[in-house]
């Protein structure tokens, strides 16, 4: 009997059917039966194919963990830098518009302290990922993985990480330890 | 000195009345008072007044707007010369009432603009380390149990001004005005975190938007058990386009940043990404050097939102001192105000009903006397936490914090009447 009746609550639009499913607890009307479902909503999850993820920008971890393949040169990194950068964040990578991506004065325990990739940041992984998904800003998501190891390796050498002419890949980015890797004092977990 | 009046003598002599029409909102408070009026004066004002009795008046509306006299209670905008997608707007906190802010005037806070999502085509994933993949359409959503909750938002850099060596001279909105507060309605994550099957080593989610940021932050798994709410409606209608539409992370108490916009995406791991949002920014530098991070409850805070900044009281007498309090840990438990400066504190009104990590309105009548004087407010939760005063919180947190501002605000009222902002 109640089968019936649920049968044809379900051709009604899904709103509706939500709200009757679930808002209807307090009625001893033949409705209260569905109730006993409530709490145990019908799954609507369609399986993922993962592999589809894939083409999707990737989450890029401090382990390495989602970087991609490829490899980039600071000498590249340069030319691409002042096509693609230099406009907001300076022919120097000092600032202008935006942060300033290269430099940066210690110490953080100063009056006014200057907050920068080179003074602040904890992880590489993090400029590899920020631009990649967000850089630059009238295009974002476009630049090639050869391309982004060339950005980084062009921002970390101007800022005395690493050696001007040595190739960089995800291997070598993910070993990179920033200068501020334990200066942070986690809350959480 | 001023002299505050307990609220319940006050509202014995019959004196609520009088209060609301002198401190009239957000108008100068100076204009209700002491304009002077002759009697023909009034006669023609009066047959003005009328003029909407005798000709038709304007025909229906499909979607309601402010009154057209109301046009300058807008968000005001702060954004990047070179990105005007990036930057925020305020809440405009100075001009509004009670504890829901108008849909239109929910503060922003965007990294590169407000993406147009198609509903038809949108979907949210769920991957990484669960037992089941999925995917989730609009329509697949809306068949689960829905919740609503009045909730704020604050972002983790509001109030920030606050660290400026000298008080910003602004209106309260524009400067504490990135917290605003609605009823969110939406799934309870609950139901897809037992249907995708978490591992139980998964501890974080990283979750992600379809902005033009992919704006991406971590966010513990235990959060997401404990309350958080996959929002579709804000105030009864779906979604706007700049609060996330179609779909909003709603994680109730915690800096904005982490409540994600258009979220189409959640990857479950055991480690948080150090994105740019949890590293670089959203973290808070103290005095040592070291930097906090991964401090997700923005604190006990309240705001007097009249009078304030900007604003002109007329004649002495009576004014309602009114304003808003919230806490991420849960509930406002008491709100005190104060008229010297913090020497002496009052226990304000709270209108109710008082919820969990919601906006409180408070109320305290407060008899001006013309001379000057310092107005403060300041709220408890019902954690215990108290809202510290500006000296504690830079001798605690320094200079550099940046992030999570919570100290009481200041307004110095002088003899003419004239309100500002001070550090006190
Ligand atoms: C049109 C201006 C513009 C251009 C061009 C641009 N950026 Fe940016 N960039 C910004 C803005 C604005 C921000 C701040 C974003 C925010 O607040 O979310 C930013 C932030 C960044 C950051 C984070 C900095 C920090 O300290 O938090 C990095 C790294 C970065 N950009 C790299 C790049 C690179 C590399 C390029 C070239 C491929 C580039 N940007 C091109 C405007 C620009």
């Amino acid at each position: 009997m109640s089968t019936l009746k649920i049968a044809r609550i379900v051709q009604l639009p899904p709103l509706l059917l939500a709200s009757l499913l679930f808002s209807f607890s307090s009625l001893t009307t033949p409705l209260a039966h569905a109730d006993s479902t409530a709490s145990t909503p019908s799954p609507m999850g369609k399986p993922l194919d993962t592999g589809s993820i894939t083409r999707l920008a990737p989450n890029i971890y401090p382990n390495g963990q989602g970087l991609p393949d490829g490899m980039g040169l600071a000498k590249n990194g340069s030319v691409l830098y002042q096509a693609h950068c230099a406009n907001c964040h300076g022919s120097k990578g000092e600032g202008a518009t935006a942060q300033g991506l290269i430099g940066g004065d210690g110490p953080l325990s100063a009056h006014d302290a200057d907050k920068t990739i080179l003074t602040y940041w904890p992880y590489a992984t993090t400029l590899i990922d920020t631009i990649a998904r967000s850089m630059p800003p009238a295009a974002p998501g476009h630049l090639s993985a050869d391309e982004l190891y060339s950005l980084c390796a062009y921002l970390l050498a101007e800022n005395g990480l690493w050696a001007r002419d040595q190739p960089m890949g995800p291997k070598e980015l993910a070993a990179i330890v920033m200068p501020n890797r334990n200066g942070f004092i986690r809350k959480f977990p | 000195m001023s002299t505050f009046l307990d609220r319940r003598v006050f509202l014995e002599q019959g004196l609520r009345l009088s209060l609301a029409t002198a401190a009239a909102g957000a108008l100068p408070l100076a204009q209700a008072q002491s304009e002077e009026r002759s009697a023909d004066k009034m006669g023609e004002m009066r047959s003005d007044a009328l003029a909407s009795q005798h000709k038709a008046g304007q025909a229906f509306s499909n979607y309601g707007m402010p009154s057209v006299y109301e046009k300058r209670v807008i968000r005001l905008i702060g954004s990047n010369r070179m990105v005007s997608g990036n930057g925020v707007s305020w809440t405009p906190l100075e001009s509004l009432e009670g504890i829901v802010t108008p849909t239109g005037l929910h503060f922003e806070r965007h990294h590169n603009g407000v993406p147009d999502v198609d509903p038809a085509r949108f979907e949210l994933l769920m991957h990484g380390m669960v037992a089941r993949p999925l995917r989730f359409d609009l329509a697949g959503l809306l068949r689960y149990p829905l919740q609503s909750r009045l909730i704020f938002i604050e972002c983790g850099g509001n109030s920030n001004a606050g660290w400026h060596e000298e008080p910003m001279q602004k209106p309260v909105g524009s400067f504490h005005g990135l917290v605003s507060c609605s009823e969110w309605t939406g799934v309870p994550l609950n139901y897809l975190l037992d249907e995708a099957g978490i591992d139980s080593k998964a501890t974080w989610a990283i979750a992600e938007g379809l902005d033009a940021a992919a704006t991406e932050v971590s966010i513990p798994v235990s959060k997401l058990r404990e309350d958080a709410l996959l929002a579709l409606y804000q105030n009864g209608e779906r979604l706007r386009a700049e609060n996330g539409y179609p779909l909003r992370l709603v994680l109730p108490g915690w800096e904005g940043v982490r409540q994600v916009k258009w979220l189409h995406r959640l990857e479950f791991t055991d480690q948080p990404v150090m994105s740019r949002n949890e590293t670089g920014e959203y973290t808070q530098l103290l005095p040592s050097g070291k930097a906090e991070q991964f401090d997700f409850v923005m604190g006990p805070k309240s705001l007097i939102t009249s009078p304030s900044h900007g604003q002109t009281l007329g004649l002495p007498g009576v004014y309602e001192i009114r304003g808003l309090a919230w806490s991420g840990h849960g509930s406002v438990a008491k709100v005190e105000v104060s008229a010297d400066g913090g020497q002496s504190w009052s226990t304000a009104h709270i209108d109710g009903p008082v919820m969990s990590k919601c906006f409180a309105r408070f109320r305290a009548a407060w008899k001006w006397n013309g001379k000057p004087a310092v107005l403060q407010s300041r709220a408890k939760d019902d954690h215990g936490n108290i809202q510290p005063t500006r000296a504690r919180l830079l001798a605690e947190r320094g200079r550099n914090g940046y992030f999570h501002y919570n100290a009481i605000v200041s307004w110095a009222v002088d003899s003419d009447g004239t309100v500002r902002h001070v550090y006190a």
